[in-house]
Order: C-alpha cells, then structure tokens, then sequence
C-alpha cells in the first residue's frame, strides 16, 4: 500500500512489541499460551527436508539405464547408511566385480531406468525458531508457532543487514561523533553497541572480531557498507547475511547524527537486553530494521507509525541539499508549488538551523516523531 | 457482442488501483472520460484486493457525476443513461508481486529461451531458469527450486521425437526439490509441460501426484518451430485458476469482470502488438518502475526463404532489478558510476554519487529537488533504459541452432541464427512510459532520454504514455479493440514528435551529414550537433531526406529517404551526433559538448 513507504520511522518509549515465531513448514510447537520465554529459548521446531545426493548408477555400473534396476540391490524407500553397497555387477565371467556404494546416510528416493540415476534423500535437517524476544507467549497457532508480546521500548532503524541477535545495550558514542575501531574493546563482547553520526568500516570489522552481537549508529558510507559485506548492496533487501555480527542505521548513508529521541532512548536503557533484527526489505510489504528493548510494563499505548505534519513541528531533510538537517515546518501550503527542477509538487516551507527559509517538496522530509 | 456506450477498466498494481472510464461519444467515438486511483489493498489491513477497485471507482465517480456502484457497492450492469451504469467492466493485475514463475528446458539457448518467451510474453517474473548446460550441479538446482517459491513452473524441453533422458532427468529435479507455491500453503503447485511429446508418460508419472500437472503441446516440436501460444495460454488460464484465486478478493474481482483477470504486463504487450499490427509498424515500449523495467518489442522476424514477407513478432522482457527507486543503487553497480556520470552535464562528485543514490533506495518516495540532483536521476534513467534494452536485444533473437536453407550463392556467406531481431533502423515508434519518463519536468527530457538510451537510427518517432493506460486498454483490445486503439491514439499517448538520426557514417565536427527537405524549407543535420525543428502535435509532414555519401536514414548508405515526419509536443529532433553515440573521455570536453546539446533542445533551464 502506498502509505506504507511514507517517511516517519517509528521510536516509541514503550508499547506492546507483538512478535510472529512462525515455522518455515509445519512442526512442532514447545510452548504453551501463557509460558513466560526467554530470547534465547526454541519455542518451536521441525525438520526440512533432507537434501537431494544424485547418482549416476547407470554410469557407476558401466550399464544402459534399462539394465540397472537387475543390479541394484536397494529398491525405492530402502534406508541407506554411507558406504552401504547399494548396486553391483560383474564383468569377465565374474572376475572383474564393481560395488556401487552410498555416498551418504538417507534413504534411496527414486531409481529411474530412463535417466540411469539414483536419487538419495539424506536425513531431514532440524529447524528451530526461537522466541527472539523476553517476553509471555500469546497466542500458539498449531503446528506453526505463537505471537511472544512483551512490553517495550521500540527503535526501527532505515536500513540494517544481518538476522535476529541479542545483547545488553552499551553505549560506545554520543551522536554527533564517529564511532571508529578505537572504541570497541573485548568489553563490548556479546553486546549491542550503540552510537554516533558513523560507523566505519574498521570498526565493523573489530566488532566482527571481538563478537559483538549488533552495531547501532546513525549512518555509514556506502563503500564501506560494500567492503564489509563483500558485495555492492544492489537492492535492500537484507536479513540473510552470516556476518557474524548485526547492523542497524538509524538515519541513512553518509555522516547523519542520530536522532536524539533515538539516542536518548537507548542510552536510557543501557545495560538493558535489547532483541535486534538487521532484516530490512524496501518493497511492497516494507520490513525495517529493528530494536526492541523488553520492558516490565507498557507505558503508552500504540499509534499508527505515520504522523501527521503540522507547522511548527520538527521534521528531517531526507534529500540533498541539506541532507539530514532537522528543521522546523513554517508553511504548508495546499497549492502546488513550481520548484527548481519545474516540477509542480505539494510542498512544505522549513526554517533551517541558521534561520533561513527554503521551500521544497513534502516527499522530501521525515516526521520526527515527538 | 453488442458495442458498448461505456466501459470501466481497472489495474491492480501492487501500489495502487488505477480506474478509467470510457465513454462512447456521438462525434468523436471513444474517449477517456476520467481517472480514478485509490491504494491497492492486498495486504493487511484490508487484504481484500476489491476494497481499493471500488475506492477507485469512487473516484471516478465523483469526477465524472456518473453512477456506477448501487447500494450495495455492486458495479450497475449494463448502462441505464448516460449519468448511470456502465456497459463492460475489464481489469488486469500486479499486485501481490505479479506473476512469478521459474521455467526449465534442456538447452539454455534453446528450448530454456523459448520457455522464457512464452513465461515472459505472458506477463510472468522469470525468477530463474533451469537448463541441463546452466551450468549448476543438479544439487543446485534443488536448492534454488526450494527456495524461490515460484506461483508456477512451465516445463520445456526436447523436441517431438527426439531423446527423452535430459527433460527426464529436469522432471526428476524438480520432483526431488518438491516445490511449494509461494501464495497458499496448502495447494499443489502448477507445472505446465510443454515439452517432447514422448516424455509426458515419464513426467506425468514422477510430476503427476506431487504438482498440479498440465501438459501441452510442446514449445519447440522441432528446432525451426516455436510455438508459444499453447504454453502462454495455460499460464494464463493457471493464473486465474490459481494463483489469482490465492490472491485476497480476487475470486470476487474476477466475477465482476467481463473478460479473464489478465497480468498488467501481458495486457501492455497485448497492447503493444495490437498496435503494431494494425499500423503495421515496428514498436518499442517501455516501462521505467521504481523496482523493474519491462521493455516490449514487435519487430520483423527471420525468413527462412528469400522473398517471403516477415511476419511480427513480439517479445517482452523485465530487467528485475533496473528501476529509479528500489532499484537504483542495483543500476549504480550494473552500469558504473562512469557509465551513469558520463550523462551529467554538470560536475558531480563521484565519491558521494553512491551515498546520494544509496538514500534513495531506502527512501525511495523522495524527489528530486534541486537541478543537479534532477540530471542524476536522469542520468541514472538513461542508463537503466539503455541496460533494459541490451538485455531485451538478448531474448529478443530469432530461433537459435535453427538450420537454415541457403542457396547456392548464399553458401559462402556464412550467417549466424538466433539474430536479436531488434533493429534500431527499422524501428518506427518508442513509447515511454514510468514516473521518470511521464512526469519529466519537460517533455524534451524525456525524448532525449529515450533518443540516449535507445540510440535510435534513421526516422523514429517517439511518444510517452503519461497516465499509465496501457494495462487497462491492452485488457480491452481482447474484447474491444476498436476502442482500445481510438482510446490509445487520442488520449493515451502524447506524442513527443520525430527524431532523425544519421547512421553509420564517419564525418567532421560540423559537416553536413543528411538534409531534411520538406514544404519548400530544408534543414541540414551537422555533425556532432543537435537541432530542434518545430513541428507540433498533429503536424505531419512528407520529407525527403538525403544523407550524405556513406550515411543511411533508412534507405542504405547514401540512398534518400522518403519519409513522413510526425510533430508532438516536442517537435522534430535532427541528431547529428552519429551512430555508435560516442561521448569523449576528456571530462570537460564532455561536459561542453553535452551542455550545448542540451541548450539546443532546451531540455534544463538556465
């Protein structure tokens, strides 16, 4: 939908934080309506099938494909376990013998007198999804998962890379500095690691090292994006990335300070678990990075993530020039308006930071929520 | 059946819902009476894709003061006055992500291709191709079946008659990989088989209990026959059979409807050959997204004797992930910041192009605001539409490891098959269409952009659909074309006008390298420049132009042209800038050069 994408990150003090566990196939679920669960804790499980190990029997054994079925010794279904011999023949009277053997434990799945392959199904492989955050579980949706709720102080970032992760928040700089390899230490191990207008590239690269559980911070340079992933990022759709280490930015590309409602946030639960999740998807259906911080109570109930802009309100200036600025709404005119590149837009009037006024499009601001 | 006095047409797109209406006028025929838009509501909240069709015929309502929704919010059937009623009701749809499809053959070149043309022609995401030669261990291939989740999978592979093992052993992959649709757990996947007639028994035996199996006639019966039409047809009866129906609100939609729910790019391709055939002349469209780029195509195709008349074939293709929004960063890294920065008349800083671009994907609903910023994102256009085209020019081909049938004097003359049938001089029309394009600042931005990108040669004339209509009269040519084609000529398309450009030759900055003669007047084409010649929308004139020794403008090297000359809102563009386009390396000559292309045409202001 349409207003999904509309501008506005959502920084909430605390609210009802509802989280899916949902299995990729149906399986088992271990909990129970009401247990309390803990991050960490497998609220449910299944096994995927197990992978497909092709054989050219019909190679092995020197035969057509017609021929194989009388050499084989497994028929379809037939457990296997590796080194097993599964097909055998014999040449020159019975002097020269051939023992085809399995490569793998699993069990034989099809023999095929057209192809001349054997296809064998290892082991089915364990999938577990664990509760991601502390929190009551609140729903159990049989043979699938449950919905864990937790009161909570809520941060989604713009773009992160890397899955689910959890660790005490540790605040490492303020916002408008640049949080670089000199402060991270074996300290920060196990943490989530918060701050400043940056993030360099060494510094991923020591929290990496060191095992610190997720980065926070305000912005970072595409290059180094790049060199940290090992690839150009060509869409943001992220979340699949074994790094080793989660990333969460909160305002953008380029050095942006963090916005202070997000900074005082964090900071004020530092020491606290916060659940964070790097997985961004900016297409229909959009997903944002996130961190959630467990609370024992609710505080503010929740409202839609979209604010409404009205004069005098603070907004950010998510476009050049003037990328980043926080300014103040003074005009919101309901004609459209013919700005420099001619396009007529609807648009909004701002007060910068040294007080002069600029006139520029509505698609180019972001609420800041109060 | 009966002609309709109005009719209501809609596109489900995976933003927003998009209504026209059509009214029969007494004088002039066909016109569109008005738009409406609403969100598209697929998803939660409302996940009932009908909820967003009526608010966007709510909207047409409103601005039209004709009734169309009773009480009961049902659409009324048939017309009861002018004010009240509509006749036909049609509709096309992406939402939801579209079609999307994998598709499987034995030789990659081969009959891969052909399936890919026919998932392609009908409207489908290719997500990927399996091919015995894709160069992938069959471990792979399991791997990647499971984890896209295609809506279905079509099938080719062998030709009738020939050997049954490597299409076998495709069925055995897929059969081990188990596929799962992406839309509706519990349902079996669709598998159409359109391959060698002697591997049914085999496919429908290991493929038969494990997916919704359809066979069909085989795509290529041998290697000189293509047949598509039998594949396309069942993706689309399979769509609405079960992918749309896994879709919110769409067994509700597709009851209100008078024709089939056809896939929004298989209607624009509808309506791209419609209007080929029927002008009998050579098309390009395209459609510039913020996530994809389609490019349709209807040019000539092979002959296998000398003599015979060609018949039109059309090819669709979409370049996943070359747009302006989502995908922009994806164009930076295909094309290269040099590629992308060669475009931009003013100084760009190189080093923060890539931070600039990266806020963009992730805030894709952003504008640009000031002029640098607007040449950047055409710039960045210029090359996802030149990119698109490359890739289209590599589906787009005749048919490969064909054996053609040469005579005597054509023995010596050795020519390759599988030629891309995209020929830039025979091209009569490109139309545009996409934010980018449609909603340039100016009209020349856009033509220039698509003259840069698509480097057309000899005469081409060039048109922008600014509203996005295609879907809905590619849906209504099936049933209705006359009104499809009086719709698209009068309100749909805004003709750009006519470019000319020499070809081939080689000359001096400043030469003379064609003259464009015409009502007594003549104009020449100078080497190296660019020209704007008034010629407004509904102008046409007849024009000899004669290029100069070793230049062709259509009619060979050195041959004059007679050509009809179309005006628009921009007019007719002399592009003496020769064939290959070629910018020089020297940065500051670059910028020159382009700077007073760009005053030429008036495409920024001062």
């Amino acid at each position: 939908m349409a207003h999904a994408y509309t501008p506005g990150l959502r920084v909430a003090r605390s609210l009802l934080v509802r989280k899916e566990r949902i299995l990729p196939l149906k399986g088992d679920v271990l909990v129970k309506q009401g247990d309390r669960v803990n991050a960490n804790d497998v609220v449910a499980r299944t096994q995927l099938p197990g992978d497909i190990e092709i054989m050219n029997m019909a190679f092995e054994l020197g035969c057509e494909p017609k021929e194989m079925p009388g050499k084989m010794m497994m028929g379809e279904g037939d457990p296997v376990s590796a080194g097993d011999v599964m097909a055998k023949t014999s040449s020159l009277f019975g002097l020269i013998k051939n023992d085809v053997r399995a490569p793998c434990t699993g069990t034989v799945e099809t023999v095929s007198d057209v192809t001349g392959k054997v296809l064998l199904r290892k082991p089915p492989i364990p999938v577990e999804v664990k509760a991601y955050v502390d929190g009551t579980v609140v729903e159990v949706r049989e043979n699938e998962g449950v919905v864990v709720e937790t009161p909570g102080a809520f941060i989604q970032g713009i773009i992160g890379v890397a899955g689910e992760t959890h660790g005490p928040i540790h605040i490492l700089a303020q916002p408008d500095e640049v949080l670089d390899a000199d402060r991270i230490d074996a300290s920060c191990a196990g943490k989530v690691v918060v701050g400043g207008k940056l993030v360099t590239l060494a510094a991923l690269k020591k929290a990496q090292e060191l095992g610190v559980s997720a980065v926070v911070s305000g912005g970072i340079h595409d290059v180094d994006l790049e060199a940290f992933l090992g690839y150009p990022l060509g869409v943001a759709i992220t979340g699949h990335e074994e790094l080793g280490l989660t990333l969460v930015i909160t305002e953008g590309f380029g050095e942006i300070r963090m916005a202070e409602r997000t900074f005082e946030l964090l900071k004020s639960h530092e020491g606290r678990t916060a659940s964070v999740n790097g997985a961004t998807q900016i297409r229909a259906g959009v997903i944002r990075p996130e961190v959630v911080i467990p609370l024992e109570s609710a505080v503010e109930s929740e409202h839609d993530a979209e604010g409404t802009m009205r004069i005098g309100d603070v907004v950010r200036l998510i476009r050049e020039p003037n990328f980043g600025q926080l300014v103040e709404v003074t005009a919101l005119p309901s004609e459209l308006v013919k700005i420099e590149t001619e396009a007529k837009v609807r648009a909004l009037t701002v007060r910068l930071a040294d007080g002069t006024e600029l006139t520029l499009p509505r698609a180019n601001v972001e609420v800041i929520q109060a | 059946m009966a002609e309709p006095r109005s009719i209501l047409a809609t596109d489900c797109g995976s933003t927003t819902t998009k209504a026209i209406l059509i009214v029969k006028d007494e004088k002039e025929g066909y016109r569109l009476a008005c738009r409406g838009e609403a969100p598209t509501t697929v998803e939660a909240p409302f996940e009932d894709v009908t909820r967003g069709v009526l608010n966007a015929v709510q909207e047409v309502e409103e601005l039209s003061g004709r009734r169309i929704l009773d009480e009961n919010e049902l659409l009324m059937k048939p017309e009861k006055s002018p004010n009240e009623g509509i006749d036909l009701y049609v509709s096309t749809s992406s939402a939801g992500g579209g079609l999307q499809m994998m598709v499987s053959g034995v030789v990659k070149q081969m009959t891969a291709e052909s399936a890919q043309r026919a998932a392609l022609g009908a409207g489908a995401i290719v997500m990927d191709t399996l091919a015995h030669n894709d160069g992938r261990l069959p471990h792979q291939r399991i791997a990647r079946i499971r984890a896209l989740r295609p809506d279905m999978i079509l099938m080719s592979g062998g030709t009738d008659g020939g050997t049954v093992t490597h299409v076998a052993e495709m069925a055995e992959i897929i059969a081990a990989a188990d596929p799962k649709p992406r839309l509706g757990g519990g349902f079996r996947l669709p598998i159409i088989f359109a391959g060698n007639i002697d591997a049914r028994e085999f496919v429908q035996e290991h493929l038969g209990s494990k997916s919704e199996l359809h066979i069909v006639d085989n795509i290529r019966p041998t290697m000189d026959e293509e047949h598509l039409g039998p594949a396309r047809d069942m993706v689309h009866e399979l769509f609405m059979e079960h992918v749309m129906q896994q879709a919110p609100g769409y067994g509700k939609l597709s009851s209100w409807t008078d024709a089939p729910i056809i896939p929004t790019p298989a209607a624009v391709g509808a309506m791209t050959e419609t209007v080929a055939r029927r002008e009998n002349i050579q098309v390009i469209g395209v459609d510039i997204g913020g996530a994809t780029t389609d490019v349709f195509s209807v040019f000539e195709g092979e002959v296998e004797k000398e003599g015979e008349q060609p018949d039109l074939v059309f090819n669709r293709t979409v370049s996943a992930n070359l747009g302006l929004s989502y995908s922009v960063s994806n164009v930076l890294v295909e094309a290269g910041v040099r590629n992308v920065l060669r475009w931009c008349a003013l100084p760009i800083d190189a080093a923060g192009l890539g931070n600039r671009v990266k806020n963009k994907m992730i805030r894709p609903t952003t504008i640009p605001q000031t002029l640098e910023s607007l040449m950047i994102e055409q710039s960045i256009a210029r090359e996802a539409l030149r990119l698109a085209l490359e890739q289209h020019k590599q589906l787009a081909t005749g048919l490969k490891g064909v054996q053609q049938q040469r005579t005597i004097d054509q023995a010596f003359s050795q020519t390759l098959t599988g030629l891309t049938l995209v020929d830039l001089m025979a091209l009569n029309l490109i139309i545009g269409s996409g934010g980018v394009l449609s909603h340039a600042p100016r009209r020349q931005q856009a033509m220039l952009m698509m003259i840069d990108a698509f480097v057309p040669e000899g005469v081409t004339r060039l048109a922008v659909d600014s509203i996005f209509m295609m879907p809905q009269l590619g849906v209504l040519a099936e049933l209705h074309p006359e009104a499809a084609m009086a719709v698209f000529w009068r309100d749909c398309l805004i003709p750009l006008g006519c470019c000319v450009a020499p070809s081939y030759g080689r000359a001096k900055p400043g030469q003379t390298i064609a003259t464009v003669a015409y009502d007594g007047a003549s104009h020449e084409i100078i080497y190296g420049d660019m020209q704007l010649i008034p010629l407004g929308e509904g102008e046409t004139v007849e024009a000899t132009i004669a290029p100069a020794r070793g230049w062709d403008v259509g009619a060979g090297r050195g041959q004059p042209h007679q050509s009809t000359l179309k005006g628009g809102v921009v007019g007719l563009v002399l592009d003496g800038r020769g064939r290959p386009l070629t910018l020089p390396d020297d940065d500051a000559a670059r910028r020159e050069l382009l700077d007073r292309w760009n005053r030429a045409l008036d495409i920024y202001p001062d």
